[in-house]
């Protein structure tokens, strides 16, 4: 048994400690948001935020996440705003609009969350941080959109 | 634009849906069942792609994948824009996978006067294929969908339906319909002062004989098409709501992982899953002819499983083959073969025969995988003799029948459920259909949903590859540097026909194809042939103007004074890239053009050798000419896309065969362009007012060769082979500031 807390709830998971959260969060719980890419860290498609910091959930066993803060896509908005309403965007998910980031938007719920830890822990990256932080693969090539997004974000 | 009559007439006979290109007369079943498919309530239907509710909303049925190239909103803009329809107020739907919305008759349809789409030529060519095969196909791929499916489907389908309403307003205010005008979903008689709703008409105006011929507007009368509208998709894809196939999920729906035969084309000979079958979660381990799977109640049980399943496959006269095997054979096969025409102008070993100088040289480029983010995947639920689809591709209706024909079903028994797709770029085209063929086998032996699901190892290892290609060049130079000759042998096959072929001026030409078939399966990948025939005609071109002592960039506009349209991408490109100007110590500026999927776009990549002897490129400028531009947001973004596309292919991308069997296994040996290596791209959209070309892939196929024409500036090596990172450099501070 694995107890996870997602997004502000708490589940009580009948799997295995070594399996994925990635897994546990699709298959088990059905939150398909969370995207799988690679399975080895590589692409950052599964990227979720474990105490606001960015976790590629395909190698991370349920194990070591049990009773830490976990958000997903989902629950990214509500975890972001100090008064949040059903339907609110956090500020990068609606730069990810203002300047149309996605194309097939495969690999953006893992790079929006890799991007809002990234800029709540440095609120003005500079070109370096932003290359050394956001290494996930996009196949479209939204790159040079994701970077236009940061820059606005940071200089509202 | 020019509509055929005798065409047009085939679209829009049929009342109630009439205006999908040729099924009218052609398919009248399929028309009804398209039909039934869609009617629901009191809704009416002025066309096939449009429905207009009482409510005044207008939806939009897409025939196309939408996987990231924006083309449900462009195509919608379309159909809006010649309806005169509120966009706030249309819906956008992926139409239902049935004949009606085949592309296939269309693009046939209007062969004559546009050419067959470049994607469907293979087919034709390689299999001789009945049109009516073709024609049932909805596929999204070759650029197409705006410029075919857009031009002939949703412009005309808005136009008629407008010109049904203002008939059918008119006959009610018994006015002339000449003075009714349209705007944002209401017709208006001005001189009565009387309006009414599209919704309030659209029930009469479904009880009318569709127009003939349309009128359709021009490029100054367009309200929607030609803004920047945010696409309709995007939200879903911020939000984590977006649904792609690998996302459905119900709560008994069961989990495939599986293990194809290495080598392809080999059997499996025997499975030993006694340790699997032990496992949590597992419900069966299942033998197909050429594969091995374990099916469980989690997809990462049954990865697991998988592993403690041994697996023998046959031995096979491949076993042994290497990429290093396979050049050697294209070698043998270019001075063996006199292979067959691709092109012949004038006589090309007389003008070699009669230069002072010839120049020679080889290039050659790897197979490379497509690697569309969404691992391939596909689930099939086979219950009480019919079949449910989920799986993001680039042809529901083509999945659709092959479903039905591995699950020994009617096609009208199956049903493809749409979804985005998470890239395409050729992988999930038809004939590519590992992973339908496997899952359908899979899902046949339970009563619930079945997932298969590719892990990233075997999508890289079970692809159909964009095709190694070696090219071999010949060229005559006169006194004055003058092209006297352009001899070009390559290995096929020719995916997309005119690839090869240059726009310079030559008067003697020799291009031929000879056979490059191997045991490794291929397919089209984003801009099929042109991605390398163009790395191959760019850089020795670029080879020529520096052995003719001449700029690059004046090489090629002297020898383009017929094709005024690449000269001008080429200026506007070299303009806005500064060209000529004082780069920054170490920089300098590659260019490449080339004509693909109707559009001409030209890049100029500016480059730089990094510390550890790697290319940087900093920045890309293309200009493009698409003739005009329905979205220039969405134009823009493909454009940065097609770039990073070939340019990781260019950097990184290398699919090598050892053993019979693909080497690379996942994205730490396959590697991407990412946020570090994307250079910023400056983009030119040029509205010459030709025919509408595509977008979609054009821009992939010059960079590479832009790049590396680059690298010969700074340091003076002619890269021949892709990709680079084979190759290490050194600055030749010398060249770089000639």
């Amino acid at each position: 048994m694995a107890t996870l807390k997602i997004n502000g709830t708490e589940y009580t998971l009948d799997v295995e400690p070594e399996m994925p959260l990635l897994w546990a969060l699709r298959d088990e719980l059905g939150l398909t948001g969370t995207k799988f890419g690679c399975g080895v860290a590589s692409c950052g498609a599964c990227t979720v935020q474990v105490n606001g910091n960015p976790v590629r959930s395909c190698v991370m066993p349920v194990s070591a996440v049990q009773g830490q803060e976990i958000t997903t896509i989902e629950g990214l908005a509500e975890s972001s705003l100090a008064h949040y309403e059903p339907g609110d965007l956090n500020a990068v998910q609606k730069a990810w609009i203002d300047h149309q980031v996605p194309q097939c938007g495969y690999c953006q719920s893992g790079m929006i969350m890799a991007v809002s830890s990234l800029l709540a822990a440095n609120p003005n990256p500079n070109d370096a941080e932003i290359d050394a932080s956001i290494n996930n693969v996009c196949r479209c090539g939204s790159y040079p959109r994701v970077r236009k997004a940061i820059r606005a974000i940071a200089n509202a | 634009m020019k509509i055929s009559r005798r065409r047009f007439i085939l679209s829009s006979a049929v009342v109630g849906g009439g205006l999908a290109i040729g099924y009218a007369a052609t398919r009248p079943s399929g028309h009804r069942i398209a039909n039934d498919t869609l009617a629901e309530g009191s809704a009416r239907y002025l066309t096939s792609f449009l429905r207009i509710d009482p409510d005044n909303r207008v939806t939009v049925y897409v025939n196309h994948s939408e996987m990231g190239q924006g083309s449900h909103t462009a195509l919608a803009m379309m159909a809006a824009d010649e309806l005169d329809a509120a966009w706030e107020q249309v819906r956008i739907e992926q139409a239902p996978a049935t004949d009606l919305y085949a592309a296939g008759d269309m693009a046939i349809g209007f062969a004559g006067e546009f050419g067959v789409p470049s994607f469907l030529m293979p087919l034709i060519e390689a299999s001789a294929m009945k049109i009516a095969q073709i024609g049932n196909l909805q596929t999204t791929g070759g650029s197409a969908s705006i410029r075919f499916t857009g031009q002939l489907g949703m412009r005309v389908a808005g136009a008629a339906a407008r010109e049904m309403l203002i008939q059918c307003a008119a006959e009610r205010w018994g006015v002339p319909a000449d003075e009714c005008t349209t705007a944002l979903s209401y017709v208006h008689h001005n001189a009565s002062g009387q309006s009414l709703s599209y919704g309030e008409l659209a029930d009469a105006a479904a009880g009318l004989e569709p127009p003939d011929a349309p009128t359709l507007k021009q490029r100054t009368q367009f309200n929607i098409m030609g803004k920047a509208l945010s696409r309709v998709d995007i939200p879903a894809k911020v939000d984590g709501s977006a649904f792609y196939g690998l996302d459905y999920k119900t709560d008994d729906m069961l989990f495939a992982a599986i293990r194809l035969a290495p080598v392809f084309g080999t059997k499996l000979v025997s499975v030993d899953a006694t340790e699997a079958l032990k496992r949590r979660g597992v419900k069966k381990v299942i033998e197909l002819e050429d594969s091995v799977a374990v099916v469980a109640d989690n997809y990462w049980r049954a990865k697991e499983a998988l592993k403690e399943v041994s697996a023998e496959f046959e031995r096979s006269d491949n076993d042994s083959v290497s990429s290093a095997d396979i050049a050697a054979r294209f070698d043998e096969e270019l001075t063996r073969s006199e292979g067959s025409k691709d092109f012949e102008a004038g006589d090309a070993e007389a003008g070699l025969t009669q230069a002072s100088e010839i120049i020679e040289a080889s290039y050659r480029v790897p197979y490379l995988a497509h690697a569309p983010m969404e691992p391939m995947n596909c689930t099939v639920h086979i219950q009480n003799g019919r079949a449910d689809v989920w799986t993001s591709t680039q042809d529901p209706l083509a999945v659709r029948g092959r479903v039905a024909s591995v699950a020994g079903l009617n096609e009208r028994a199956v049903t493809h459920h749409p979804s985005y797709l998470g890239g395409g770029f050729g992988r999930r085209l038809p004939f590519n259909w590992n992973v339908i063929d496997h899952a359908t086998k899979i899902a046949m032996q339970f009563s619930v949903p079945v997932k298969t699901v590719f892990s990233r190892e075997d999508d890289m290892q079970q692809d159909y590859y964009r095709p190694a290609v070696t090219s071999n060049f010949k060229a005559g130079l006169d006194a004055n540097g003058n092209i006297l000759a352009w001899h070009n042998r390559y290995t096929g096959p020719i995916q997309t026909p005119g690839a090869a072929h240059i726009p310079y001026a030559v008067d003697h030409q020799s291009i031929r194809v000879v056979d490059g078939e191997t045991h490794v399966p291929i397919a089209a990948w984003r801009s099929v042939d042109h991605s390398q025939q163009t790395f191959f005609t760019e850089s020795f071109i670029d080879e020529l103007a520096h052995r003719a002592g001449t700029n690059p960039f004046q090489f090629r506009m002297e020898l383009l004074h017929k094709h005024p349209r690449h000269q001008q991408v080429l200026q506007v490109a070299a303009e806005a890239a500064g060209y000529g100007r004082n780069l920054p110590e170490g920089r300098a500026l590659g260019i490449a053009v080339q004509e693909s999927f109707g559009s001409i776009c030209a890049e100029i990549a500016e480059v730089s050798i990094g510390p550890d002897g790697k290319p940087v490129v900093h920045k890309v400028t293309a200009a493009i000419d698409c003739g005009w531009v329905v979205n220039p947001d969405t134009a823009k973004a493909q454009i940065e896309s097609g770039v990073i596309f070939g340019l990781t292919a260019a950097m990184y991308g290398e699919i090598t065969i050892k053993e019979g069997r693909v080497s690379q296994n996942n994205f730490p040996d396959y590697e991407m362009v990412r946020m570090a290596t994307s250079p910023e791209i400056d983009v030119h959209l040029i509205e010459s007012g030709a025919s509408l070309g595509g977008l979609g892939e054009p821009a992939t196929p010059p960079i590479a060769a832009a790049v590396t024409n680059a690298i010969y500036i700074l340091t003076g090596q002619r890269i021949r082979e892709l990709p680079l990172s084979k190759h290490s450099f050194r600055q030749n501070s010398t060249l770089a500031k000639a």
